[in-house]
Formats: C-alpha cells, sequence, structure tokens
C-alpha cells in the first residue's frame, strides 16, 4: 500500500491527541530529569499543526509535513521544535512529489527524519535522547517489506523503554550523570507517541 | 502555590507589555512577536547585540536592553527557547549593517534555535556571529556547562565593545574573552513553579540544599544538608576559583546573583564571605556586584560569579550602560 494525503493528517491528528492525552505525564518525566516542561510545549505545537491543517486541502504528503514542520518550529520552542520540526521537515523533502508515498519512499523519508534529528541535535545513539527511538525504528522498518502498523507498535515502544536504562550524556538530563538512569527520556516517549499514532492510522487502513 | 497571574499562557506576553509599560522612553516590542529591541534600533554602523531564551530569568533579558548592552532580547516560553522566527525578527531589527552577535546561552535548545536563525539570517545577507555562554562549573564537561549569570558580563562588555565601533569580529573576539575567564556556580534552598503546570521544579526537604543547580529548576549535581552562609559562599567560591586558576595579582568582576527568593541580605551574607575568600587569596575584587542579575523565578538561592579581569575587559565593564537591569 502506500501512505497517503490522508493518512498523513491522520497521522498528525492522532499525534496531537496521544499527546494532549498524555501532557501532565510527558511534563512529569521532564521534570525528573529536565525543566519540567515538554508536555506543555508538545501539546502546543501540536495542537497548533492540528489547527495549521485543518481545512487545507493538500495535494502531496510532502506538503502535509511541511507545514507540520513549520508549524513546529516556530510554536514549540525549546530543543524539541527544532528536532521535530527538523525531522518532518527532511521527511517532506524526501517525500516531495508524489501523491502518494511508496513504502520504500516513506521510509527513505522516516531514514531522512532521524538524520536530520541525529544532525540539529548534534546527538548520536546511546545518549538517552529521541535518538534512541528514531534509530532502531527506522532500522527495524527498513527490513519490512510493507507498512506493518505491529511492527511500527513494538518497534518504538521497546526503544523507548530501552532509554531508561541509558545514562544521559546529551541535553538537560546530562548534567544528572547517573541520576538520570532509571528514568524514560521524554523525548523519546513522545516519539513513541507519534510512533504508535502511525500503528494506529495504518492500522485503520488495513 | 500562589502566584499574582492572570492566565498562566499569557504570562510572558502580558509581561513583556508591562516591562514596555515601565521603559517606554527606551525599550519597545515588535508587534506580534515575543521581541522587544531598544527603542532606537536599529542603531547605523553599530553592531546590534541579540541575546534572549526562556523566561522566568527576569531581569534577563529584556532588563539589559539599553545603550552599552544589549539591542535586542528575545523572550521565549518560561523555561522555553524562543524559536528561531523570533530570533530572526531581532535579528532584522537591530542590524544596522554592521551585523549582528547573537548571545546565546549552553542549553541544547537555545543553540539549536538560534543557530536555525543564524541561518535564515544569513540566507538574507545579514552578518550574524555567535558566541555561546557557558560558565557554570557544576558541570565538568567544559562542552556541556550552562551558561548562567556569567552571561550578564557577556552583555556587558560585548555591549560596551559595540558602542566603541568595533567590528562583528571585534565584538565577538571579546565576547568570547569574557566567556574563556568567566565562572559559576549555584545552590538553591528551594525549588520553583512553573506557571503552566503549577507544579516545583524538584522537591527539596526543609533542611536540604541542591547543590550545583541551574537555572530553570533542573536538579542540580549533589543533595547536601543545608549549610551556613559562610559554608556556602565558601563551597561556590571553591569551585569557581578551582576551575579559573587566579594568581595572587589578579583582579576579578565579583557577582553574587539571587535566583529569585533570596532576600537582598542573604546575598550580602554571601559576598561578605566571597569577598573574605578572595582577599586571603590576594585577589583583588575590582567591581562587585549584588543582587538579581539571572534569576529562575521564585527558587531560593544564590550563584557566584567571577571574571578575570585584564585591561580591556575593565574599561569595558566601567563604560556607560543604561541598560534598566545595569547601569554603570
Amino acid at each position: 500500500m502506500a501512505f497517503t494525503v490522508e493518512q498523513a493528517l491522520n497521522w498528525l491528528t492522532k499525534s496531537n491527541e496521544k499527546i494532549q492525552e498524555n501532557k501532565d505525564y510527558l511534563s512529569e518525566l521532564d521534570q525528573a530529569i529536565g525543566d519540567g516542561d515538554h508536555g506543555i510545549n508538545m501539546a502546543r505545537g501540536f495542537d497548533e499543526v492540528v489547527k495549521k491543517l485543518d481545512g487545507n486541502d493538500y495535494k502531496q504528503v510532502a506538503d502535509v509535513w511541511k507545514d507540520a514542520a513549520m508549524t513546529l518550529m516556530s510554536k514549540v520552542g525549546g530543543a524539541s521544535g527544532p528536532l521535530f520540526g527538523t525531522a518532518f521537515l527532511k521527511m517532506s523533502m524526501a517525500a516531495k512529489g508524489g501523491e502518494a508515498v511508496s513504502y520504500d519512499a516513506f521510509i527513505k523519508a522516516l531514514e531522512d527524519g532521524g538524520a536530520g534529528i541525529k544532525q540539529r541535535g548534534k546527538a548520536t545513539e546511546g545518549e538517552k535522547t529521541m535518538v534512541d527511538v528514531w534509530s532502531p525504528v527506522v532500522k527495524q522498518l527498513k527490513e519490512a517489506k510493507d507498512f506493518d502498523a505491529g511492527l511500527i507498535r513494538d518497534s518504538s515502544k521497546s526503544a523507548m523503554e530501552a532509554t531508561k536504562d541509558i545514562i544521559a550524556t546529551k541535553g538537560r538530563a546530562a548534567y544528572l550523570k547517573e541520576r538520570s538512569k532509571g528514568h524514560l527520556d521524554p523525548g523519546s516517549v513522545s516519539s513513541y507517541y507519534i510512533f504508535q499514532a502511525l500503528s494506529d492510522c495504518i492500522e485503520g487502513e488495513v | 502555590m500562589k502566584k499574582i497571574i492572570n492566565d498562566p499562557n499569557q504570562v510572558v506576553t502580558e509581561m513583556l507589555d508591562g516591562v514596555v509599560g515601565a521603559y517606554p522612553g527606551q525599550i519597545k516590542r515588535i508587534p506580534d512577536t515575543n521581541v522587544v529591541t531598544k527603542k532606537d534600533a536599529p542603531v547605523q554602523s553599530k553592531v546590534g547585540i541579540v541575546s534572549g531564551g526562556g523566561s522566568g530569568h527576569e531581569p534577563a533579558h529584556a532588563g539589559y536592553i539599553g545603550k552599552g548592552m544589549l539591542d535586542a532580547a528575545v523572550a521565549g516560553e518560561v523555561f522555553t527557547s524562543p524559536t528561531p522566527d523570533q530570533v530572526f525578527e531581532a535579528i532584522k531589527a537591530v542590524d544596522g549593517g554592521s551585523g549582528v552577535l547573537l548571545v546565546i546561552k549552553n542549553y541544547s535548545g537555545d543553540v539549536m534555535n538560534f543557530e536555525m536563525a543564524a541561518e535564515m539570517a544569513e540566507a538574507e545577507g545579514v552578518d550574524v556571529a555567535q558566541v555561546i555562554v557557558k560558565d557554570d562549573v557544576a558541570i565538568e564537561d567544559r562542552d556541556g556547562r550552562r551558561g548562567v549569570a556569567g552571561t550578564i558580563f557577556v552583555h556587558k562588555i560585548a555591549g560596551a565593545m559595540a558602542e566603541t565601533g568595533a567590528s562583528l569580529e571585534e565584538v565577538k573576539a571579546v565576547a568570547e574573552k569574557v566567556i574563556a575567564n568567566v565562572r559559576s556556580m549555584g545552590v538553591a534552598l528551594s525549588p520553583c513553579v512553573m506557571p503552566a503546570s503549577g507544579k516545583p521544579s524538584f522537591e527539596l526537604g526543609e533542611d536540604e540544599m541542591e547543590v550545583g543547580i541551574g537555572i530553570h529548576g533542573e536538579p542540580g549535581t549533589e543533595r547536601k544538608p543545608l549549610a551556613s552562609a559562610n559554608e556556602i559562599a565558601t563551597e561556590l567560591t571553591k569551585h569557581v576559583l578551582e576551575d579559573l586558576e587566579l594568581s595572587g595579582s589578579d583582579e576579578v568582576a565579583v557577582m553574587v546573583n539571587g535566583l529569585g527568593a533570596s532576600p537582598e541580605m542573604e546575598l550580602h551574607l554571601v559576598n561578605r564571605k566571597v569577598q573574605g575568600i578572595l582577599q586571603e587569596k590576594g585577589v583583588k575584587a575590582y567591581k562587585t556586584f549584588v543582587g538579581e542579575y539571572m534569576t529562575s523565578l521564585e527558587m531560593a538561592g544564590c550563584s557566584v560569579t567571577l571574571l578575570k579581569l585584564d585591561g580591556q575587559l575593565k574599561e569595558l565593564l566601567d563604560s556607560p550602560s543604561d541598560a534598566p537591569a545595569f547601569r554603570s
């Protein structure tokens, strides 16, 4: 199957729902090892994304992602705004041209999105950042042949959970050194919600 | 937690209106943004100085706008870096043809957002340089150090240098010199409460203090039993001095900065001991600043900052500033 404009819109709407539902939880996670505003910032940003997308007649998946990227960059702030914004911007650039996106093109877009996060955040795997969700998820999805809701759900869940045992070396959690261990990384948890939302909207199509 | 607010989501924008209302002759706001600038910006042929970051650090950053200091300050949400489009607006508003220096505190969000703004400005042909302040010695890894109260000295000295008509490169070089010679460390006695969440940033027992605290209520590096003013001053100064490597004849600028809820009386107690320690070492306190310069909402606690001076830095520190929060 191919990923359509409708699914792209649905993905962001569902992402927003999950982030709004878990806004307080995300902030609590951030309170433990950061500055406690992750839920607030993500909720504000994704709410704006949905508002921006609403009522527009999009012809391409890439345009949906581009508007999402620009909105996230200008409304979220903090570190999450540039990181999620860059991810969607790179995805938009990779998906340019086609009305719907094939699985291979979708994976290429996700891969570029993940690479964008690494580059913007100067981060790599194992530093207790959202890279620790994006990289393993992209790697596992690359091995599949087609959209697989279960694989997206499971790979993102286990990657998110694995951030608990990592000692942070990037972001504000790094100030805590060993004390950052035992806490989930908030940016990985919000990335997990975004992948869960993707899984949900793919499952809805099967 | 009791707060004097209206709507938690309007705190930043309402605060900026208040700041402009307090200094209408000096400061103006760019409409529909969270950017405030000098009333007469852009100043032709002078390097523009832009700083900013999350709100909640007042008087930083808008209070440092003035002749001899900042040309613009960009306010993010509470403890959240402003977004690139806002920083870009500030850059455009203060570019008088000689380029713009961005003073960034070393937090991943701030660095990313300001860098993106710099890229946008460069694409439009504005000359932009950036410096990243990292003065908090609580973090061992030098590249990972946070920017805290030492940032005020960067504003002051870069701003003074820009007034001399220096080039963007020269202003950047002197800002880098300050960054290389400034060190800070802080302690918190109570957490702060963000208006939007209404929750304390961390839990701290009645008889505890958090040493190595940042300015966002992020936990520090070590939790200890509450100590006396002399002991707190000694510990903070010790870490700062270990890192700064001063010798007998050196001169420093001292800043004892309140984090929001500690009375000035207590800050002076800390300063008293800091001065004593410097005298013992034979280091001369050339100029001392005691007060609230870079706060963390209503956090109780303080930080100690030392800036090692040379002739150039002394002269620039002494030159006039009419910024509301730093007059000299």
